[in-house]
Order: C-alpha cells, then structure tokens, then sequence
C-alpha cells in the first residue's frame, strides 16, 4: 500500500478505534557508562493511534527522546532495551537489521529538531527524495522524481521542479523542514515521530510547520508522537498529552484534562513556569510596577544608538548590512526588550552595544561615550560599566575554570581587590543568584543548565554594572530553569538598578519583564515603544503576525488564536500551511493519479 | 519572594557529575543530565584532570607502555651514570677490550661485544640515553614553539598568522629528512642537545598546524566572547581561556611527535648525519653493525629492539592519553 488515498472524513478523528499504530509497553531504556548503569526510561506504556497526535513532553534529560529512538531502533550501542515496541504489527526487538531498514521509512519516519543537519548538505533536495523512494522500492527514475515533486507540492513549496535540483543551504529553515516532512511522508508511514521539529525554527515558521503537521494528521491520518518540551506547541497540537519526569510518565490524558487540570504535582510545576504572552508582569514575582518607570531625561541614557548600521565583510561581495539605520535609546535603570526573529540582527545589534563589532555608520554612545571615539584605555575602564549575558551557559563559561574563578575573572581583569576581597564578593554573588557557596570550587560541567546560568549571570554582575546586554539569557534553558532564572533575574534588577538591553525571540519572555520593546525585522526598527503598546495593541503588521504566531499553553484560547490567526493571513491575503493533497490541487490531479 | 525561593532551591542544591551517554562531558557541551541510578560518591567531584587521570589510568595500554619506559630510563641513566657521575655498571662505552667468546652474549657481557671489544651493553645504554635526551629535548622544543606560533596565528589571524603559518608551510615542504640532514649537521658539533635543539625546529610545524587550528575554533567560542567583552587583554586570553582548552591537543601531538622525533634520530644517524663517534646513538649503532647481522645478529636486535619499545611506549602513551581527553574519539571499546 504505497499510494496516497486520502482517507478523509469523520471516522479518522482521534475518536477512532482502530488499533494504534505505534505502542510501547513497560519499555525500559538504560546506558552502560563509565559512570554507571544510567537508566533513562524507567518501563513506561504509551499508545498512538492512527490519526492521533500524542504529545510526549517533558524537560531535558526526561527521556522523551530516548523513548522516540526506541520506535526507529536508533539508539548507540551502549543501551539496552526492555518491554515491547510496537509498530503497527511490527514488533521492533524481535527485527534484524535488514528488517529495522525495511520498517524504517515505510511503516515509521521522523522528522528532525534541526533541518539542517537532518538533510546532508552535499546531496540535492531531489537526490535525498527520491533516494527514500527507491530504497523502499516504491518508484524509480523518472517517477520517482514526479512523485518527489508531488510530494514538495504537498508540503507547500513553491516551483517544486526547480527545487529538486537545489541544495539544502538555498531554501529557508521553514522550506527546509517541509522537505524534511516531505521525506517523512514519501513512503506512507502509519507514524510519525517528530522529535522536536519545531524547536530550531521562529514563530512565524514554527505556526506554519504546526499547521502542516496538523493537516496530514487530519489527510492521510498518520499517527503523530510528537516530542516537545514547547507547551504552546502542545496545546496547539496535540489530542493527549504524556508528561514525561526522570524516565517515567507522571501523568497522560486529553491536552485538555493535562493542561487545564493537570493532577500530579510536577505537570502543575511545569505549566506554572510557562510565561503566558499578554499575562504581562506580574508572573513569577516579577514587579508589576514596570509600566509606571519613571522616565528620566535629565541623565545621558545608559545605551544610545543612532541610525546604527552594521555590516560583514564578504570577500568579493558587497557587505552584508546586518543592522540597517537602527535608532533606540536604554534609559538608566530599564528594561528594554529587544525582538525579532532569527537574522532580524538583534544578536548583531547586542554585541555592537558590547563594542565586540564596529558600527560601519551611525553611533554608539554609552553614558554619553561615544564608542567610536575612545582609546582602548578608556574603552577598558567603560568595559567594567557593562555586564554581559549570552544565550547558551554551557558555551560561555569557560569549561576549564572553576566556578569562583570564573566570576572573579572580571575583579582580576580590570584589578580590583586582592584575592580574599575578590572571594568575599563572589560569595555575595552566589548568594545573590540563589547557588550554594559549595559552588565556588565546581566546574561548569558538574552544573545544570540552570545553574550554569546563574553563574553567569553572577558574572556578568560582579563589578556593579549599570547596563546589562543579556543575549536571549533564557533560550537554552528548560521552562522551570527559565522561570528560576527569569524571578531572579528581575529580583537582582530591582535591586541594583541596572540598565538592560534584553535581547529575545520569545515575545512572553519581553512581555513579563520589559519596560519597553523594540521590534526588528531584517536589521530594521518595525515598531518600538511601551511593552503595553506594542506587545498588546499592535500597530504594524509584522508585529500582528508575531504576535499571533506564538502559541500559549492553553488548547481553547491557541484554538481561538489559531483561528484568528488564520484570519489574520486571509486579511493579509495569504494561506496558511497545509498538505496540499492532489483533491485540493484540481490542476495537478492527474500527476498523482499516474503513479503506482 | 518566598515563592521564588521555593523553586530556587528545587532546581539549585544537587551537584553531582553531569555524566552524559558517552560518559562525562568534557568539552563543556551539553549533558542530558539523566541520572546516574548508582552514583560512585554523592558528594566526590571530578575536575576535568582528574577526569582525564582516571581515564588515563585505566587505558591498559598506556600503563604498560609507561612502565616499560619507566624501567628503560631508569636503567639507561643509572647503569652508565651520566657525565662525570658513575653508574653501577663498571665497563666503558668508550673503552674496547679483549672480545671473549667471539663477541657472544656472556654473563661478563650480557649483551656481548662488538667487533673491538667495546661492551655492547654499556653501548646500548649509552644510545638509549641519548634517544630519551632526544625525547625530552624535542618534546619541550617542538611543544613550546608549536603552541607559541600555533596560538599566535589562530589568535591574531591577519598578517601575523599569514607570515608565522607560511614559514611553517615552508618547513613542511622541504622533505623532512634532508631538511634535519643538513641541520643535523650544523648541529652535532654542539652534541645532543643540540641535536635536540635541531629536531624540535624541524618537528615542531605539525603540533603548530594542530595548535592553530583548535585555537582557531576555540577563538569564536563564547568564552572568549564574554571574556572580551568584560576587558580581558589578549594575553590573558589566551593564557586563560583559550591554551587550557586546547591542552589535549597539545599533549597528544606532543607526544606523538616525540616518537616521530626518536625515530627521526635513529634514522639520522643510521645515515651518518647525527650522532658523531666515538659518541654512539641506538641508529648509529645499527648503522655501523649492520653487516654483521648474519655473523654477530645481537649487535643488530639489541639496539632494534629498544628503539622499538622506546618508540612503541610513546606511541601507546600519545594513544592513552588521546582517549583519556576526548573519551568521544575512543575506538577501542563501544
């Protein structure tokens, strides 16, 4: 059974009784290390249904991924496997080599967190179709690659033929992972595992992906496990949910029943943590006064930037402007929440502010110096003024320095103190991110995400700065971490008054802590001004469509969302993403009627 | 505040290795943090160099290789003494004497004579030593040159990486046999030391490449970004931030250069232009008495097979210490 009739209908819903598609009874999952016996899934029972979209979610290290290798036999060698996987009528332990290859693709197919490693860079997107296709035997040659063209119709890629003969770097992250989903696709399977597919990509891209998934749940009634830690992406997607905590499930039911009235402690910890866009300040602890900032004029602002420009230098080619004629001031003491989507240059436009890139035009001015106009003296001693954040803890602390060292590396830097001095802040400083003073002789590798991040933080504060360029600070921790670290974060700003330029592409984030926001799109201002004006009562269209693009992490009010958003494209006179099958497609029916 | 605190602690108490599925991570990735079910000790940490000894000290391989050169050096340095000092051995290299029994293998001579009577064990004594000077010597040289050029131009990129990494180009496109041939023989007048001095030059482009290219990825680490960006000077930097990472590396090729480097000395003076008599080196030796390897075949095995345990155990050493920092390139087990 290899062609596309596409059952649809009543009957195909969720509701449906048919058998499920995909199960998994009391699997246990455990790696052999140096360390130990690690037991990942601790014997754990799930069931997905044809037509059925189970959520798995869970934080890092809760073996949801794990769980999804098992289906696909694609864990390393170091593991071992107990209970029964099932696929369709396949049971996965029992099949060789020769027959996990056979199941692989035809009856299960995944669908990557990153797209760009997912799809090989030297092969052409037709090469890597139709290479699934001839592997399963399902067509060859000529109509191989009519069917690879049928199915990057069907996922909603534009001029299909040509795309064939393109590589993966020239389309878009959003293309690319439709032609991922269009390889998940391609030999029919009865489930989907999408570890994360979502996670890599921006909202807007992340909304129209979502969509598509949902439309071939609902056209070719593929049971979909879907692994996310994203609970927007739940609530948008899912018909049950299964919370996954240290290789267990703690609670399954209907995303309604999980997400409305979640029952175990741990499933009401996590959703709390999730910052809800347009609940505002408030969440977490955060001051609910910043919408009353006083807005002080008289002092010079603690980051000034004038009709900015940034460019990189290309060998042979015109420069690349990043940032192009960007304006906006940090004023002392506020927040200021800096948006947009990957490659909108608000990376480019924080380390500009850091002094770590030259502008190409415009001005940097911090506290009234101009950034261009200094000597590296001046620079040094403007440097122990500004504190930094990045996104990634892990990165950005030195894996081979202590702890204590690492926060005292700025005290040693601009020689402040001796060393008992030094040591008596960084205490102070541990105990203001909330980490045990133990922590001063650890590595970073002996620390959690979340504690990693606190460390940097505490660095970044060590010499009292009054301005703090926080690069997405929150983006690689997990929902619970984020919230620790966001209840800290603006605990500490309260506190010592510091300005901040707070860079992210999470609009709920901004929303909870900014005073003020600044929207970019392709290194340009969209729109900036209050938190409250922009964030809720959008004046441009971009920031329309982000808005309506995140989901919140309730499935009534992200139906009612999705619906309005949809409404919004068709105001704007586009389509939201579906799998457009050969029915919807009159003018195209007749390629998909010739294949076998 | 107090909800705060409540979740601060739920997520800020607990310390223990991160170990991840290929064991503990060390290059400062990501762990998966899934817990260990039976961790060795709750409260022992591990640094990364205990990390790295505890792996080390486990690679069979590299613990015999380290006691056999252990046991080489120590008898090669006590049994002849060095320079003025005596050692427990009463025979000269140096002197020849009456040949006993043909030359043959005795208890007078355990590793027989050579055609004039010299002691042969107390020649090959001599020659390991100076194949263990060689070591020592090139593995500082070549270590301290090819990180200090390697760190230099992966750092400052530009035209200091482009002048320092041709120079090294150019090293690398002389054949590295005539190129140590004609500084071999500058060198042998100032004996093995400079000797030494000379192959460290000549070895040293391999660990500069090396070096250059980790530093040249460490340098867009965001480490390094963050230390810049509080005012860290560029020494510091890379003294601080960037060599401590690259030191595996380091160490790695260090050590695989220094079995190179024996080799290479060997083969030097196999061919005349190292090791001058009356001095004698393990090649030369070989050289000199590889005619008589049908009539006297122990003045040829007993210099060959102490090159080849000298060169082995480095080799195993490079190799056990290669898997014990970065666990991840270990193809032995898995």
């Amino acid at each position: 059974m290899t062609t596309l009739d596409i059952p649809t209908g009543p009957g195909y819903g969720p509701e449906s009784t048919s058998p499920s598609v995909l199960s998994f009874e009391d699997l246990h999952v455990r790696f052999g290390t140096e360390f130990g016996t690690v037991h990942a899934v601790k014997g754990i029972s799930l069931d997905v249904a044809p037509g059925e979209v189970v959520a798995l979610v869970g934080e890092s290290g809760s073996g949801k991924s794990v769980t999804s290798m098992t289906a696909l036999g694609l864990l390393p060698k170091n593991a071992r496997v107990s209970g029964t996987v099932r696929v369709g009528d396949l049971e996965v332990g029992g099949l060789d080599a020769r027959g996990l290859r056979r199941m692989r693709g035809n009856d299960v197919a995944m669908v990557f967190q990153e797209p760009m490693t997912a799809l090989n860079p030297v092969l052409t997107i037709g090469v890597q179709l139709t290479e699934a296709l001839e592997l399963h035997g399902i067509a060859y040659g000529k109509q191989a690659d009519a069917r690879a063209v049928e199915l990057l119709r069907m996922v909603g890629i534009p001029e299909p033929e040509r795309r064939l003969k393109q590589y993966p770097h020239e389309l878009s992250g959003g293309q690319r992972q439709r032609v991922v989903i269009a390889l998940a696709i391609s030999c029919d399977p009865k489930v989907i595992v999408a570890d994360e597919p979502t996670t890599a990509l921006d909202v807007t891209v992340q909304a129209d992906i979502l969509d598509l998934l949902r439309s071939l749940k609902d056209k070719l009634n593929t049971g979909i496990l879907l692994i996310t830690h994203n609970m927007g992406v739940v609530a948008d997607m899912a018909d049950r949910v299964a919370v996954m905590l240290k290789g267990d499930i703690v609670e399954t039911g209907t995303a309604d029943q999980v997400l409305n009235h979640p029952q175990h402690e741990y499933t009401k910890r996590l959703l709390a943590s999730v910052p809800h866009l347009g609940a505002g300040p408030g969440q977490f602890g955060s001051s609910t006064e910043i919408d009353h900032v006083a807005d002080v004029v008289a002092e010079a602002p603690a980051l000034d930037l004038r009709n900015l420009v940034i460019e990189y230098q290309r060998l042979g080619k015109t420069p690349f402007r990043a940032v192009d004629d960007v304006s906006f001031h940090v004023g002392q003491g506020e927040i200021v929440g800096l948006v947009g989507e990957s490659g909108s240059g608000k990376s480019t436009i924080g380390r500009c502010a850091l002094g770590l890139i030259p502008a190409a035009s415009g001005s940097v001015s911090i506290f009234g110096n101009d950034f261009g106009a200094m000597t590296k003296r001046q620079l040094k001693d403007l440097r122990k003024r500004i504190g930094v954040v990045f996104q990634d803890p892990a990165a950005s602390l030195n894996p081979r320095m202590p702890v204590g060292d690492c926060i005292a590396e700025p005290l040693v830097v601009h020689e402040v103190g001796d060393s008992a001095s030094r040591q008596q802040r960084v205490y102070e400083l541990l105990d203001a991110v909330e980490l045990p003073r133990g922590a001063f002789n650890r590595y970073p590798h002996e620390l959690s995400g979340g504690q990693r991040q606190r460390v940097s933080i505490a660095r970044a504060l060590t010499l009292d700065p009054e301005l703090l360029v926080a690069d997405e600070p929150t983006s690689a921790l997990d929902v619970s971490v984020q919230a620790s670290v966001l209840a800290m974060f603006t605990a500490l700003q309260e506190r010592y008054k510091f300005a901040c330029l707070f860079v992210s592409h999470d609009l709920a984030v901004i929303d909870l802590l900014a005073h003020r926001v600044v929207v970019l799109q392709n290194g340009e201002v969209v729109e900036q001004g209050l938190r409250s004006e922009v964030l809720h009562n959008p004046r441009e269209e971009y920031t329309r469509r982000l808005l309506a693009a995140a989901p919140v992490p309730e499935p009534g009010e992200q139906r009612r969302r999705r619906e309005a958003r949809h409404a919004l494209l068709a105001e704007l006179g586009e389509h939201y993403a579906e799998l457009q099958t050969p029915g919807d497609l009159p003018g195209t029916a007749s390629t998909g009627t010739g294949r076998r | 505040m107090s909800k705060q605190d409540k979740r601060a602690t739920g997520d800020g108490e607990s310390f223990e290795v991160i170990p991840t599925m290929y064991g503990a991570d060390i290059e400062g990735g990501k762990p998966t943090g899934i817990e260990v079910e039976s961790p060795i000790d709750d409260d022992k940490s591990y640094s990364q160099g205990q990390l790295v000894r505890r792996r080390f000290f486990r690679h069979k391989g590299a613990m015999a290789a380290l006691v056999v050169l252990v046991l080489i050096t120590i008898v090669a340095f006590t049994s002849i003494g060095i320079g003025p000092i005596p050692g427990w051995w009463d025979k000269d290299f140096r002197l020849a004497g009456d040949a006993i029994n043909g030359g043959r293998p005795s208890w007078e001579h355990p590793f027989g004579q050579d055609t004039v009577g010299k002691d042969y064990f107390a020649l090959v004594m001599r020659g390991t030593q100076q194949s263990i000077i060689i070591a020592l010597g090139v593995g500082l040289i070549s270590t301290f040159l090819g990180t200090l050029i390697g760190a230099l131009a992966g750092y400052y990129r530009g035209w200091i990486e482009a002048v320092l990494m041709r120079m090294t180009d150019l090293f690398i496109v002389i054949p590295l046999l005539v190129l140590a041939a004609v500084l071999g023989r500058i060198a042998s007048g100032w004996g093995i030391w400079g000797l030494a001095l000379m192959l460290g030059l000549v070895t040293r482009t391999g660990l500069a490449r090396l070096v250059r290219g980790e530093v040249l990825s460490l340098r867009e680490r965001e480490f390094v970004t963050a230390a810049r960006a509080v005012g860290t000077g560029s020494a510091r930097i890379i003294t601080k931030h960037i060599l401590p990472n690259a030191i595996g590396v380091i160490i790695v090729s260090a050590t695989l250069a220094i079995a190179a480097a024996i080799l290479l000395e060997t083969s030097l003076s196999f061919l005349g232009f190292g090791v001058q008599p009356p001095d004698t080196s393990l090649g030369l030796l070989i050289s000199q008495y590889q005619t008589a390897f049908t009539t006297r075949p122990w003045l040829f095995w007993w210099p060959g097979l102490l090159i080849l345990a000298i060169a082995l155990s480095v080799n195993f050493l490079g190799d056990g210490l290669r898997d014990a920092f970065d666990p991840r390139q270990n193809r032995n087990k898995d």
